[in-house]
């Protein structure tokens, strides 16, 4: 892979799948790694991504995480067929969980998922439409903006 | 701190050696809670200290970066856990001690904090 050119792809998710759950991610770090980006940010967007695809594989029957690595930036979309989420700023405030128990069990739920998110990233777009599913957009720079 | 120390010091059983014993740990973490440990960890190659012994817990490992995983209450990991360590190059260690032992002799022993937080 070469890290001037562009790179694309996706994963398909599936909702309940803890024992892939995790798996997009990993190779979407692994693809970074390959670009020689920086490892700090190849953490900050595997950070990211994790985050995302745990929320769609412990909410959403399914969902698609889309990435495009250009030599600027990563961009990750993440869009889920879930319950959609009815106070985004509820979601947003750290702690703040509706996973049931048994996902809490295995470490996870603990409302920390978006606040991750958005920790990680420099651009953070969330939609949700209840009853439908929620898109989660973040933007991880590689380089920065020169631009005052 | 090294890996060996570590064990050393824990009274541990290396259960996979992914690589050199003599391998330094900047800092360490202790959590049950797989976002926490993505949110609070800043530390690359540091040490995981957990009670849960899932498949989650190495791949959370590999995304935040983690070195080496200790599982406290003689917490085995199962197969395919170890397996996928292996992969991820993370070491993974057992111990008979309880995580509050655990965390207070790796301090006492001059671990420090993967938050960055003052001795």
């Amino acid at each position: 892979m070469e890290a001037n050119k562009n790179t694309e792809g996706s994963f398909h998710l599936t909702g309940g799948d803890f024992t892939n759950a995790g798996a997009a991610s990993s190779e979407l770090k692994s693809i970074l790694t390959n670009l020689n980006i920086s490892p700090d940010i190849v953490r900050r967007a595997a950070i990211a991504t994790f985050e995302g695809e745990m929320n769609v594989i412990i909410h959403a029957v399914a969902g698609v995480m889309y990435y495009l690595i250009t030599p600027d930036c990563i961009k990750v979309v993440l869009n889920d067929m879930g319950p959609g989420i009815p106070d985004i700023q509820q979601a947003m405030r750290e702690g703040y969980s509706t996973a049931p128990d048994w996902v809490r069990e295995m470490g996870w739920g603990a409302g920390m998922g978006l606040p991750n998110m958005k920790k990680n990233s420099d651009e953070f777009r969330i939609d949700s439409v209840v009853g439908e599913g929620t898109t989660v957009e973040v933007i991880i720079k590689i380089k920065e903006d020169k631009t005052p | 701190m090294t890996l060996g120390k570590v064990t050393e010091i824990l009274e541990g059983e290396v259960v996979l050696n992914t690589g050199d014993m003599e391998t330094e740990i900047p800092s360490a973490c202790s959590t049950d809670l797989m976002s926490d440990l993505l949110h609070f960890s800043s530390r690359p190659k540091s040490l995981l200290i957990t009670g849960l012994n899932n498949t989650q817990v190495i791949r959370t490992a590999e995304i935040a970066d983690i070195k080496a995983v200790v599982f406290v209450l003689d917490k085995r990991p199962d197969r395919e856990a170890v397996e996928m360590a292996r992969q991820k190059g993370i070491t993974l260690i057992v111990t008979r001690l309880s995580r509050f032992t655990a965390c207070g002799r790796l301090y006492a022993g001059g671990l420090g904090s993967c938050t960055g937080e003052n001795r």
